[in-house]
């Protein structure tokens, strides 16, 4: 258990580390997370008790975003302003998007025939 | 006695534990709601909790920086289970590298209509450009999309907010219309999740299972990088 937090730890401060200094577009953790996956490709499996531990914390990924959720609170009125146009565009734009990228995968991904 | 209820009230307020606790208490009552209606959408357990801690903090008159001082130890394991999200990724390689041009494609048609649509919807109601550079990243997570909305001169902080309310919309009305139109595999599923509402996506994608979970985070890393790139394209050619 401790050995896995530490795991996980350790990855993500090389992702930001790798990121501040070769200036990266992309946040630490998604570097991290790409080392990660370097590291157990190299290794050829996943450890037992990193395995429980990402387990356990993807179940409750939800969970994670109820702080920054609350947040909200604080800057809802910046978008009182444009209210109408940005909640009709942020449903319209979000339901396109989640339509189109499913339906372009089911269609793009079916098993090929004899295969699976 | 009264005077020793306020002197206990008055610790409680200050101390980090109460906002923690009141953080898991709220969410695991939301989540215990969300499973016992049958899952039903718009109970979204991410939806539910913000509600209720805002209310309460807004009836007891709480600032959200004395409630972020307790809430911000569930918001840091953000990053680790961002790294955690290379276990599943590992685990489904083999699924991922068969349907690598899929995805591809998928990604790519699913970022482009997402900044369009959202571009063009609050272009037909008139909003300035600010708001037009701040909502048009709004299907990237959080970090990403604040870093774009600035590079096009939109508002880091309004993008947040867009963001968050991206991603909690998406995993509200994502599976439903998923259904709607037919698509059923995992894969699609997930993909399509993560690729129109990043981590908040992708948490609801996990809660049918690891297929649809790995395939929604690596829709979120690589939406992150494509809509880094190709907006700002775009956004020159929208202007143009």
């Amino acid at each position: 258990m401790l050995t896995a937090i530490t795991g996980l730890l350790v990855f993500q401060l090389a992702g930001e580390v790798v990121v501040t200094t070769a200036g990266l577009p992309v946040p630490g953790p998604v570097c991290g997370m790409a080392l990660l996956f370097t590291a157990l490709v190299v290794r050829g499996g996943v450890p037992a008790h990193l395995g429980a531990l990402a387990d356990g914390l993807l179940a409750n990924l939800s969970l994670l975003f109820v702080p920054a959720g609350v947040g909200l609170l604080l800057h809802l009125p910046v978008i009182a302003r444009d209210g109408a146009g940005v909640s009709v565009g942020l449903v319209v734009s979000t339901a396109a998007a989640i339509v189109v990228t499913g339906v372009a995968m089911d269609r793009l991904n079916r098993p090929r025939r004899g295969v699976r | 006695m009264t005077g020793g209820f306020t002197e206990l009230w008055v610790y409680l307020a200050a101390d980090p534990l109460s906002h923690l606790t009141l953080t898991l208490v709220a969410y695991l009552g939301a989540l215990r709601l969300y499973e016992r209606a049958g899952r039903a959408p718009w109970l979204n357990p991410v939806l539910i909790a913000v509600a209720v801690i805002s209310l309460a903090l807004v009836a007891l008159e709480t600032p959200y920086q004395t409630y972020f001082d307790g809430a911000q130890f569930v918001h840091f394991l953000l990053g680790p289970a961002t790294v955690a999200l290379a276990v599943p990724l590992y685990r489904q390689v083999a699924r991922l590298r068969r349907a690598a041009g899929a995805i591809a494609v998928s990604l790519v048609a699913g970022s482009a209509t997402a900044v369009v649509t959202a571009l063009g919807v609050v272009h037909l109601f008139g909003a300035g450009e600010a708001v037009l550079a701040s909502i048009a990243p709004k299907s990237v997570t959080a970090p990403v999309a604040m870093g774009i909305a600035e590079q096009l001169g939109g508002l880091p902080s309004l993008t947040a907010v867009l963001v968050i309310l991206t991603g909690i919309l998406g995993a509200i009305v994502g599976p439903p219309l998923l259904d709607a139109v037919r698509v059923r595999s995992a894969a699609a599923r997930g993909l399509a999740l993560g690729t129109a509402s990043h981590g908040i996506g992708t948490a609801r994608a996990f809660q049918d299972g690891e297929i649809a979970g790995a395939f929604a985070g690596i829709a979120m890393g690589l939406n992150a990088l494509a809509t880094a790139a190709l907006l700002p394209m775009l956004w020159l050619w929208w202007r143009g």
